[in-house]
């Protein structure tokens, strides 16, 4: 299955390649609606079930089932169309998408075709300090399909499998699948430029709160276009990269995509249009089917539904009720914060500007939170592999700490273990202060054998001190520090121990 | 005493409601009947004597009541009933058993009446004769030799062999009034979205439609108005009241009215004795004062194949669903076959040739590059057509013609010759394209075979079909079939 050519040839670092090439990206995202209900039946669609227990004769395809269309999701399509300022179609018509694979009931999905519910829209996204304008094709609805579980392999592959299960509660949840134009112009950051793009569009589904936008539950899901050509050709055949579901996999899918194919290019080779998986756990993608062999899929008018024809008036309601976008939001709450520009920039960047604000909303000052966000959080997340938008910590969770902290109820060594703890998911801070025993000792009396120990323990050091050497007293704090394993205050310490040694300070 | 299965569902059901004679005694009556003749009309494919005397037995403890209560009737096979062995006329589904009952099931149960079986088609709702059951045919009462129609040829013959006053048909090209045209009796296919879609196993979605057969006029009116109306689980139901059929079968006048003779649905390929019957009951309707005039529909010609490109693109697509993996045949499982294998012998062994020659044109229909040239022009075409009937009722308010251009043919006849097959619904398939409703009933004899009279109406004028079939009827009673194949 995998091509001659991308496993011969060299990859050529990303950079280089971008001095070299022109990239045209595209990005289709498939978002699960979190519709109490599923797009054309009443079953529910909580995600973790117990297989085929959110089923029924509709979603199963049992023959004679009809479908009945969810108005809830049409009005949240509606809703994202018009956040990614799209035209609204007045009239269209679900179309019957017809291939044979187990998971899909019906061997035909329904879905929209040539009359999608929103078109030409476009997303401002800020990559660098600078705005890139990605324009938007169309956004459609459609029902999700099932899941098959490959069993008897040892990949988890159908390839190998021994047998297949089915597991049918996922076939007909409502998905909007965002399809942009294709985005040229991203010079040397199209891989900055994509994860910009998929971190707003997600921004912008939770604030319309349409969806739960969990990459990792596969409910916000990506296909990565790329294509290569040289300054003053024309575009470049491009790949299609499929099952790309973090923000940091989309960066690294059309960075390592552009990377082969410039390889591939630079070697006078060509590009084979086809759909590539790509892989989380190495960051690379593998070939799968070519194009040339696609699938035809005989769409046609599904004949079981009437058109859709959503009234102006409607669309005129739903636009006026739309919330802030987070952009403006964004910006609103940077000015009103009076943080830097370059500050914000750099928050951005991090993927931590709308948890900052978000803790800031919880009650946090801005200086404590931003150095949370950027600091112990960010070393968190990176260690994790994670955004930090996907740490297991709400910002309200993170605000909670920074109070503790400036009640004096926590020292920032005690707070460091909270967070962890909270991470560690033994609950809210407060439950894990108390299971841990982290409240800071400030029983002046409960620290005295403590001081008196350390001074006993390391006999030369209070020597020094005694002598006037006050800025030996560090190692005594350290090991009454350690003795009540960090929860004591350590300026409370500190005077306790120069009280004790006779020596005062100016 | 009176044979029970002779009676109109109408007395049957005065009768129940009257108690001189129980719902469970012409359940059983029915029972007997069904066992003692089908053997040689193989109307059925599936009875129920538990499900029915059931039924019958609470209707004469008095927990279900309505005007059809305790009248018994044969379920088309493509109607999906919980429980019950829903085959489709088709190996594929052999020994499926629904989990769920259709809209028209239901509300037939709420009516009380008695579904005594699953009756036998063409597999698929695909055929003219149901020899495309992979069941075996239903042979026509009036001539054991011949077809009884298609596909709903079990329905139509469970009614003209006394087997069950009443049957549910359903109606895609003419399913329900060919069979009733070529058997005597009375079918109606309502205005498309009138009845409930729900739990009809698809064929062609934007044409199917289940409908009354019976042998009388006021027969078929009680039923259509047990089964029809809106359905919130069928998008395509219209949310309007029912035409009100059976006032109109009572009204069973035409005075007033304009009958319209469409040309295009006479002359040639229409058999002498059929033309006959039809100026006659064209001659009764004028002597019982409508006006008649002639009214032309140009594209009606084009009407045919039309409809072999939409009913068998839809269907190719319908039929998908049928591979396997959830429920029905499954062949060539053996642990060593991929899922494509097993899918793909499951469809080659699983479906007849007619079905297969239907998915492949439809396939063929909709692949890209070819869509617009068959399918997209297909769809214009059936507008175009939708146009003539609406100019037709601007000048009448019914259109009539034959209802099938030849009396019944002989088993075997057309088997190999597709295109011959698909001829007898000439005149009934415009209705499903336009989604109007129509009627085929008695009209006489011709070389001792029944011929029909179609009668066509604008969309949720249903009641237009009942008034003047009631008033045909009274005037020119139905014949009877002489069954003299029985003893
Ligand atoms: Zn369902």
């Amino acid at each position: 299955m995998t091509t001659t050519t991308s496993k011969t040839t060299p990859t050529v670092p990303y950079d280089e390649a971008l001095r070299e090439f022109e990239p045209v990206i595209g990005l289709e995202t498939h978002v699960e609606l979190g519709t109490a209900s599923k797009m054309f039946c009443g079953c529910a669609t909580e995600f973790g079930a117990e297989p085929n227990t959110q089923v029924c004769p509709v979603c199963l395809g049992l023959p004679g089932a009809l479908p009945v269309v969810n108005a809830k999701a049409i009005e949240s399509t509606i809703r994202i169309g018009l956040a990614l300022h799209c035209d609204i179609a007045p009239w269209g018509r679900f179309a019957r998408k017809n291939y044979f694979y187990p998971d899909m009931p019906k061997n035909f999905q329904t879905s929209q075709y040539d009359e999608p519910l929103c078109v030409d829209g476009y997303l401002d996204v800020q990559v660098d300090g600078e705005t890139v304008r990605i324009p938007i094709e169309r956004v459609h609805l459609e029902e999700d399909t099932g899941k098959s579980l490959h069993v008897g392999g040892s990949t988890g592959r159908i390839h190998g499998a021994t047998h297949s299960l089915v597991d049918y509660n996922r076939a007909g949840i409502p998905l909007v699948e965002i399809v942009t134009r294709p985005v040229t112009g991203t010079g040397a950051h199209p891989a900055e430029v994509a994860k910009a793009y998929v971190t707003e569009l997600r921004d912008i589904l939770r604030g319309l709160d349409v969806s739960d936008v969990r990459m990792e539950q596969g409910s916000l899901r990506c296909d990565v276009n790329v294509s290569l050509n040289r300054p003053g050709d024309d575009w470049g055949t491009r790949s299609e990269t499929k099952n790309v579901n973090s923000l940091r996999s989309v960066e690294r899918a059309v960075r390592s995509e552009v990377e082969r194919q410039a390889g591939i290019l630079r070697t006078g080779g060509r590009i084979v249009q086809e759909t590539r998986h790509f892989h989380e756990d190495t960051g690379m993608s593998t070939s799968g089917r070519s194009k040339e062999e696609a699938t035809d899929y005989r769409y046609f008018p599904e004949p079981d539904l009437v058109p859709l024809a959503p009234d102006a008036d409607w669309i005129a309601e739903l636009k006026a009720a739309l919330p802030e976008a987070p952009s403006l939001r964004r910006r609103r709450l940077v000015e009103q914060l009076g943080l830097s520009e370059l500050d914000s920039q750099a928050m951005t960047n991090a993927g931590v500007l709308d948890l900052v604000l978000a803790t800031v909303d919880a009650g946090a000052p801005a200086a404590e939170a931003r150095n949370w966000w950027l600091g112990h959080l960010a070393q968190q997340a990176n260690t994790r592999g994670l955004e930090p938008a996907e740490l297991p910590i709400s910002p309200a969770q993170v605000a909670r700490v920074v109070e503790l902290v400036s009640a004096g109820s926590l020292t920032a060594g005690l707070a460091r273990q909270v967070v962890d703890g909270v991470l560690a998911g033994e609950g809210e801070p407060d439950e894990v202060v108390e299971a841990r025993g982290l409240a800071v000792v400030s029983d002046e009396g409960a620290l005295a054998a403590a001081v008196d120990d350390a001074i006993a323990a390391q006999p030369d050091a209070a020597d020094k001190i005694r002598a006037g050497k006050v800025q030996a007293v560090g190692a005594l704090v350290g090991s009454v520090m350690k003795a009540t394993r960090g929860q004591a205050d350590a300026s409370v310490v500190r005077r306790l121990l120069l009280e004790r040694l006779g020596v005062t300070e100016d | 005493m009176t044979d029970l299965t002779r009676l109109t569902a109408v007395e049957t059901a005065v009768a129940i409601r009257d108690r001189e004679v129980s719902a469970t005694e012409v359940t059983q009556a029915h029972l007997d009947r069904i066992a003692a003749v089908d053997g040689q009309v193989h109307a059925f494919l599936h009875v129920d004597p538990e499900g029915a005397l059931d039924t019958a037995r609470r209707v004469d403890a008095g927990e279900l009541s309505g005007p059809l209560a305790g009248v018994p009737l044969g379920l088309k096979d493509v109607v999906v009933q919980k429980g019950v062995p829903t085959t489709v006329g088709s190996k594929i589904l052999e020994g499926w058993r629904p989990p769920y009952d259709a809209t028209v099931v239901k509300r037939l149960r709420e009516a009380g009446v008695v579904i005594l079986g699953k009756t036998n088609m063409d597999e698929f709702a695909m055929g003219s004769s149901t020899e495309h059951s992979a069941y075996g045919p239903t042979h026509n009462p009036w001539d054991l030799s011949r077809i009884p129609g298609g596909s709903g040829g079990g329905s139509a013959a469970a009614v003209a062999a006394y087997e069950a006053p009443l049957a549910i048909g359903t109606d895609t090209g003419g399913s329900i009034r060919q069979p009733a045209a070529v058997t005597g009796t009375v079918g109606v296919k309502p205005t498309y979205g009138g009845v409930s879609r729900y739990g009809l196993v698809a064929f062609s979605s934007s044409l199917d439609q289940a409908g009354p057969c019976a042998r009388t006029v006021m027969d078929a009116a009680l039923l259509h108005e047990a089964i029809a109306g809106y359905d919130p689980a069928d998008s395509t139901s219209i949310p309007s009241p029912v035409p009100p059929v059976v006032e109109a079968a009572r009204q069973a006048d035409v005075s007033g009215l304009t009958i319209g003779v469409v040309r295009e649905l006479s002359g040639e390929g229409y058999q002498a004795g059929v033309q006959q019957r039809f100026e006659e009951a064209v001659e009764t309707l004028t002597e019982l004062g409508a006006k008649v005039v002639e009214v032309s529909c140009p594209h009606f010609v084009y009407a045919m194949p039309a409809y072999y490109l939409i009913a068998p693109s839809e269907a190719s697509s319908n039929l998908a669903r049928f591979d396997s993996v959830r429920y029905g045949l499954r062949v060539g499982d053996d642990g060593e076959r991929s899922l494509e294998e097993v899918m793909s012998l499951t469809r080659a062994q699983g479906f007849g040739a007619e079905v297969k020659r239907r998915i492949i044109l439809g396939t063929y229909a909709l692949s890209s590059g070819y869509y617009d040239a068959y399918y997209g022009q297909a769809q214009k075409v059936r507008t175009l057509i939708t146009r003539d009937f609406t100019a037709a009722f601007q000048q009448a308010d019914v259109l009539v013609s034959p209802t099938t251009p030849t009396v019944a043919f002989p088993l075997g006849e057309r088997l190999d010759d597709p295109l011959a097959m698909y001829l007898a619904d000439l005149a009934t398939i415009p209705s499903n394209l336009y989604g109007g409703p129509a009627m085929s009933l008695p009209a006489g004899l011709s070389e001792g075979l029944p011929v029909g009279l179609q009668i066509m109406a604008p969309t949720m004028r249903d009641d237009l079909l009942y008034r003047v079939g009631a008033a045909f009827e009274a005037a020119r009673p139905a014949p009877v079939p002489p069954l003299s194949w029985e003893a």
